[in-house]
């Protein structure tokens, strides 16, 4: 990514568990899977996320169970590197540097020491064309290799991972792209290909989608774009190759995969439907439905105990022998796109935007987990196409987090619009929120704005709405109610309706003490006072519709800063109800930090995204950044951090209280994250290849410091005459054992480092550290 | 490319009828078919799938198998006689009754020697094939239940016969059965005291047994140790036939629902020796029922209930992208049903069993090419004719006047003498000389005042009718000793010529005046499909089953120049990839150099003064000169003149006042009269 002295946007909480095939371990107690620029390490029991494998400084492209050590796992990425990783210690053991953008990675037993990748053919031009490349990986035991020996093995492959996969033990390759398959025998090292007419007469749609080889029959299965499966057979001759057809899906086929042994073929696609079908036995089938979201891809464990979907909807289904669905992994859920913006809870600081379908989530970023869905429409969703139904559009949370206001509309073609404003309470006994107030047809027009008054002090919250309809409305909480004894809750009611010469209002904002409102009304923004509804000033600056407001915080409350779509950034002083300075810029974005004086502003420039951070009193920016991303930004949020970053660094210090989240065009969740910050993840990952052979217990904290202070005692005492050979015995003692070369190899070099002893009584010594080592290997 | 009224006729409710059975012979590549009213037809796949021969059936005589010993064919069915054809003379030979009750099934050994047969009682017979008839041999050892279906084992010495539940292998030469295998009964239908019927076995070299049977199941048997390798569920309904290929790597199964499945003999892996039967492809070319399949070196032939004869090449075993790999359907018969009286305007339609004359209607409006013309007149049928007897008709003919209509059956010749001025009357013609008994193709001479019929030995007799009388004139007898039968008769206009063809592919000229052979045509390796003589040129044009044309001309006893050019140029690829023969040939008095030709998907005119089209040109070209020029329409026009806008047609004839007779039969209409086919869950419905 973009590099901006010690600032880089990183992929970090939120990002998709489901772009590439996960992976489930040997022992099928852990599920990997690549996840932004790391590898998750779920546990598949508990779906909680055990490690994450952090190192690449690109999005990582796939994930790979090393054939000759089930205990290690490859990972490719972005970044060019291919990396070697201990899972179940999270360890980086080796990186070794292809040079070129991996797409995704495969490897077989047969090949001992090679993985094949996937590359564009050239680096420089962007074209659609990727290539397979056999990689020779060096056995070397440096931590960075360059592994430069690359052979092609087929041209013109598809960059999706699942199109290619390795047969019976490693013996051929099949790679399918459009209506092609190739397939190539390594062993005479010839390729066979056979294509498809693109359509067949009754219509159907013949690309291959993916494909998946018998781990023991020379069988390939592919899936295709109309449904259709077929099993191909006898391919090791031009023409008398043959295939049989299996059809169930109705549209795509995305996923393929057979058994370990080869009885079962898995399939999947949008209809959300495992299907299971037996080798040999195809009419037999069984389906699992109801699997919630479309089906992007199937794998099986090692042993075949456990299959695992992933979802369109960003989530992980792990399924107990294809009858029960044992474990949900949810990650962040990416909709078509974002109504309600990004926000954040300030009760459980977590992330707040659209998830299912008429739901709410709720995720904690600092967890990188979903909380929980919050049904706001409480209709039951249909799947059908074109159907239009309940969205929530708006949502905004008061100071305190007591108050969630939202916004749910339908629009269908011929009917008039439907509008629902709701206003849930946090009910403490349950810890969730409780609806408190419907209020059908607030408006009528469509809402454009919603903000709460920020003052959490204040004894009366007010929310309010502006609608194209022209008016804006303010909402109050009405007082307890005592009916026959029985207590009703109070409910919300309408407070004033606002309006400026039948402008049509964009956007609103409270100040932060909640004594003004400003109400951006086309070209003109009006301030208000909220207690008496009267209108205090105008302010303008035309040309220019208003598109963002917002009030300065703290030191800088004075300032009410405002963007147009005339590509211009407004600063007024409200004391003296002038304009302070204004700056020309195409502003898409703008955000107040909560916590401090900083403002962001996301700018549009040439399809790329630059960001500016400053002080509204200040003239220079703090912080900027050109081409964060590519495309517009439209959503972003300011989250409080849990602990205080002390960075001195000037540019950097506007993230020491707070962190910038913000959603791409490609829904992609992307932060910002300074060298000290990404210091301190690593040192944490670090720690654990220490201490990883004792178990953190409260019995350890107790004893294992007393013992610590009696070894360090004792090693003092023994290292003092063995001085030179101390870095290969804290080589040896030190390395996990499994990372380690043949024990052959090290010992002429141990052996060596003996040599240099000149006492008895230290060869003496390093001979009992050597048996030692011999027994722990 | 002249302007014509056209006569578009859709009463002749010509309804082929069901496939039942099939049996394909390598060596002469024959497949014969035999439908459901008892016809049995021969179509010469080296030759095109030209329909070479067809024997007309009986009421009464359903045939249930066929089976090919060498050159000879046999039928059984549930009669309980054997039948061995004539194939000569287009009739049954002989019949043996083989007192086992109705029999399901027939099978000779490969040897030739034997003939076994599966009887309803329970029996296997086994007969012996003699010179000139077969002869009881003795019974296999009696069963319970009937035998449904019958295989050898390639070597002679097992047969695997099909029953009810179950499936025996018999030892060839004890008579003693040695294996039982056990079929399980339907797991899907409900009913579990239905008993499974074994429609089809296959006994193989390696002495594995596949077996299809009424539970919907392939199953895959050791023959040796008599146990079950694999069972194949492939419909909830039947599976009804089984073909293996000539080279045992490949079994077809064909299903109730329309649908033939491939099983291939294939290893499971690449480089290992161990094979396996795998179900692979599934063809879909049926909408009923598949009850006859035969499976050739490189094709899938099928035919059932749907009544249409499909040929799907294997794309693994022909080359991709030429006439080879083309998929045929075999719809019409390649003969000609309808007749044309074109000097009175009447029709003459022949069903298996009736006739019916119509007679066209009239219009004497004008309009622009494509306009509908309004019908003055409607189309009347005059005579619905029922055949006497048993035998179906297998020839009708109506002489051009309309004053004769004759048929004949396999046993009998008939013919009547017909007035239909204002009150219709129908007079049969009692006596008929006996030379025309045996008679396979009628002809009536252009002055209606003679009777031209093939018979026995390829000969042909002439006949004068006259005012009630039929009169034996002579017999046209072949210069060669073929005796393949004559299935095309063709006088000439004016009356002095007649050409014959036969299914060897001769044809000859006779001069009926002088009651002498005038020349024959020389042999080329096609058969004839359509014969006619010009009637000013003298010259004769005939068409073969691989699409090549020929005009010889009579006086010079030569081909003609044109005949030559066009041999010489070659035909147009598009006209070779035609896959339905042109079964008429027809002039065009008013234009000398025309030439109609028919088939059943197009008529074409051919302009002898026009350029032939080059390989390149474009063949279907008549759209688009529509949208020319006039002079360019001329530079751009070629010989052939393909009008396709007619479809399925059964016969395009030029009448007297020129205006063109296109009788068509649309396959909608022969759908609507199938029986439903079964049910089928559809996708979304």
């Amino acid at each position: 990514m973009v590099e901006y002295g010690d600032i880089r946007v990183v992929y970090r909480g939120g990002s998709k568990i489901n772009f590439r095939k996960p992976v489930i371990s040997n022992d099928s107690r852990f599920l990997l899977c690549a996840s932004g620029e790391s590898v998750k390490v779920f546990s598949s029991v508990t779906e909680e996320c055990v490690h994450e494998l952090r190192g690449h400084t690109g999005q990582v492209t796939g994930v790979l169970l090393r054939p000759s050590n089930h205990l290690q796992v490859y990972s490719c990425s972005t970044d060019g590197t291919v990396r070697l990783w201990d899972f179940t210690d999270g360890i980086l053991v080796r990186t070794y540097v292809v040079g070129y953008p991996v797409y995704s990675i495969y490897a077989s037993l047969n090949h001992k020491e090679v993985v094949f990748i996937v590359t564009p053919v050239c680096v420089f031009v962007f074209a659609e064309l990727f290539q397979l490349v056999a990689v020779n990986l060096p056995q070397t035991p440096d931590q960075l290799v360059e592994a430069r020996d690359l052979s092609a093995v087929l041209s013109d492959v598809s960059s999706n991972p699942s199109t290619i996969a390795f047969g019976r033990g490693g013996e051929y390759l099949a790679s399918v792209n459009n209506l092609k398959m190739e397939i190539y025998f390594f062993k005479k090292n010839k390729s066979y290909s056979f294509s498809l007419r693109e359509y067949t007469k009754n219509g159907g749609k013949n690309t291959f989608t993916c494909i998946a080889c018998h781990p023991k029959d020379d069988c390939v299965a592919t899936g295709h774009d109309d449904g259709k499966i077929r099993l191909w057979r006898n391919f090791k001759q031009k023409k008398e190759y043959t295939y049989s057809t299996l059809h169930w899906h109705h549209s795509a086929v995305s996923s393929l995969c057979f058994t370990p042994e080869g009885t079962n073929l898995l399939s999947g696609g949008v209809e959300s439907v495992l299907v299971q079908w037996r080798y040999n036995q195809e009419n037999q089938k069984d389906f699992l439905p109801r699997l919630g979201a479309a089906i992007t891809h199937v794998t099986v464990s090692p042993d075949g105990a456990l299959f695992s979907t992933s979802h369109s909807d960003n989530k992980i289904t792990i399924i107990q022998s294809c009858v029960k669905v044992s474990a949900v992994i949810q990650g962040l859920v990416k909709g078509e796109n974002v109504t309600t913006g990004l926000l954040v809870d300030p009760r459980s600081k977590a992330l707040v935007l659209n998830g299912r379908p008429g739901h709410l989530q709720f995720y904690s970023l600092q967890r990188d987990k979903l909380l929980f869905h919050l049904d706001i429409v409480q209709q039951e969703y249909i799947h059908e196409a074109g159907l239009e139904q309940f969205e929530v559009v708006r949502a905004a949370f008061d100071a305190s987090g007591l108050w969630l206001a939202t916004v749910e509309e339908r629009k269908q073609k011929s009917a008039e619009l439907e509008l629902n404003l709701k206003l849930w309470s946090f009910d403490e006994q349950t810890q969730s929120f409780v609806l408190n107030t419907t209020v059908s047809a607030p408006h009528e027009a469509r809402i454009t704005a919603m903000c709460f008054s920020q003052a959490a002090d204040s004894q009366t919250t007010t929310l309010v709405s502006a609608s194209r309809d022209g008016h804006f409305k303010a909402w109050q909480l009405g007082l307890p109610a005592h009916t026959d004894g029985t207590q009703e809750w109070p409910s919300w009611s309408c407070d004033f309706v606002g309006a400026y010469h039948g402008l049509v209002p964009r956007c609103c904002c409270f100040s932060a003490d909640g004594s003004l409102l400003a109400v951006g009304f086309q070209e003109v923004v009006t301030v208000w006072n909220p207690t008496s509804w009267e209108l205090l000033t105008t302010l303008s600056q035309p040309p220019g519709d208003v598109r963002n407001l917002c009030f300065g915080q703290l030191s800088c409350s004075k300032y009410l800063l405002g963007s147009n779509n005339k590509k211009m950034v407004c600063c007024w002083n409200l004391l003296t109800c002038s304009l302070e300075w204004s700056t020309s810029m195409d502003v898409s974005l703008l955000l107040v930090d909560s916590r401090s004086e900083n403002m962001a502003a996301f700018c549009c420039q040439d399809g790329s995204t630059d960001l500016f951070v400053f002080k509204p009193s200040e003239p220079r920016p703090l912080f900027s950044q050109k081409a964060v991303c590519s495309g517009r930004v439209i959503h972003a949020v300011f989250t409080p951090r849990e602990v205080m970053l002390e960075s001195s660094e000037e540019s950097s210090q506007w993230l020491n209280r707070s962190q910038l989240y913000f959603l791409t065009e490609f829904m992609d969740l992307l932060t910002f994250s300074t060298k000290a910050e990404e210091e301190k993840l690593m040192a944490s990952s670090k720690q654990l290849v220490i201490d990883d052979t004792v178990a953190m217990t409260p019995f350890y904290l107790l004893l294992g410091k007393h013992r610590h202070e009696h070894l360090g005692n004792e090693e003092s005492a023994e290292r003092t005459p063995l001085p030179q050979s101390s870095v290969a015995i804290k080589e040896l003692l030190q390395t996990p054992a499994h990372v380690l070369p043949a024990t052959s190899f090290l010992c002429s070099m141990f052996a060596k480092s003996l040599l240099i002893s000149v006492t008895e009584t230290s060869f003496m010594n390093s001979l009992s550290v050597l048996s030692a080592v011999a027994v722990k290997l | 490319m002249g302007e014509f009224k056209v006569h578009r006729i859709r009463f002749f409710n010509h309804m082929p009828s069901a496939i039942r059975v099939m049996a394909f012979n390598s060596h002469t590549e024959r497949l014969v078919v035999a439908r459901a009213d008892g016809a049995v037809e021969i179509f010469n796949f080296a030759d095109n799938y030209y329909q070479e021969k067809v024997i007309p059936g009986r009421d009464g005589k359903a045939v249930e198998a066929l089976c090919w010993v060498g050159r000879r064919l046999f039928s059984a069915g549930l009669d309980g006689e054997i039948t061995e054809y004539d194939l000569e003379n287009l009739r049954p030979r002989n019949s043996m009754e083989a007192y086992g009750g109705p029999i399901w099934t027939i099978s000779s050994n490969s040897q030739g020697t034997l003939l076994a047969a599966g009887c309803e009682d329970g029996t296997v017979k086994m007969f012996e094939v003699l010179e000139d008839r077969i002869q009881f041999q003795r019974n296999l050892s009696r069963q319970k239940g009937r035998i449904i279906s019958l295989s050898w084992h390639p070597t002679g010495s097992q047969i695997a016969a099909g029953m009810l539940d179950m499936i025996k292998i018999f030892d060839a030469e004890t008579g003693h059965a040695t294996h039982r295998l056990l079929v399980e009964r339907g797991l899907q239908r409900t009913s579990n005291s239905q008993e499974v019927v074994v429609w089809s076995v296959a006994f193989l070299s390696d002495h594995t047994i596949i077996s299809g049977d009424s539970a919907g199941k392939v199953q895959i048997w050791d023959g040796i140790t008599g146990t079950l390798v694999r069972t194949h569920l492939l419909t909830k309904w039947d599976v009804l036939v089984l073909a293996v290929s000539p080279d045992e790597s490949s079994v077809i199964a064909g299903t109730s629902e329309g649908t033939v499945v491939q099983f291939q003999f294939i290893s499971s892996t690449v480089d290992q020796q161990d094979k396996q039967w795998v179900r692979t492809r599934t063809f879909k070319s049926h909408s009923h029922d598949v009850r006859a399949l035969v499976h050739t070196d490189t094709a899938v032939v099928s035919g059932g209930v749907d009544t249409q004869l499909v040929v799907r090449p294997l794309l693994d075993k022909v080359e991709k992208n030429t006439q080879e790999s083309a998929m045929r359907k075999i719809i019409f018969p390649h003969r000609n049903l309808v007749s044309c009286a074109k000097k009175a305007g009447l029709l003459l339609f022949q069903f298996s069993d009736h006739l019916e004359l119509w007679r066209l209607g009239e219009s004497d409006g004008n309009g622009k090419p494509g306009d509908r013309l309004p019908v003055k007149r409607n189309p009347e049928k005059l005579i619905q004719l029922k055949r006497k007897g048993e035998d179906n008709i297998c020839c009708s003919a109506l002489s051009p006047c309309g004053g004769w209509l004759a048929y004949a059956t396999v046993s009998s010749v008939r013919l009547y003498r017909l007035q239909l001025d204002n009150n219709i009357s129908i007079n049969k013609v009692s006596k008929l000389p006996k030379e025309l008994n045996s008679v396979h193709q009628l002809s009536f001479s252009s002055d209606s005042s003679k009777l031209f019929a093939s018979s026995i030995l390829s000969s042909v007799i002439v006949a004068s009718v006259k005012e009630l009388e039929c009169k034996y004139l002579h017999t046209f007898k072949p210069p060669s000793d073929s005796r393949q039968p004559v299935h095309l008769l063709s006088p000439s206009e004016d009356g002095n010529w007649l050409a014959t063809a036969n299914t060897g592919g001769e044809i000859h000229v006779f001069d009926v005046h002088k009651l002498k052979l005038h020349c024959s045509v020389p042999v080329c390796g096609s058969c004839p499909t359509a014969v006619s003589i010009h009637p000013f040129s003298c010259s004769l044009v005939s068409v073969h089953a691989d699409q090549q044309i020929f005009e010889f001309s009579l006086k010079q006893k030569e081909f003609t120049a044109w005949s030559r050019k066009l041999q010489k140029q070659g035909m147009h690829p598009l006209w070779l990839q035609r896959d339905a023969p042109i079964t008429r040939v027809t002039f065009n008095p008013n234009n000398p150099t025309h030439i109609l030709l028919h088939d059943t998907s197009m008529f074409c005119i051919v302009d002898q003064i026009l350029p032939l089209p080059e390989e390149k040109t474009r063949f279907y070209n008549q759209s688009v000169l529509q949208s020319l020029s006039l002079g360019e329409r001329l530079r751009n026009s070629h010989a052939f003149k393909v009008y396709r806008n007619f479809q399925n047609l059964l016969c395009v004839d030029l009448m007297e006042d020129h205006s063109l007779v296109v009788v068509e039969r649309p396959l909608l209409d022969i759908v609507s009269q199938l029986p439903a086919p079964v049910q089928q869950k559809k996708f979304a419905t």
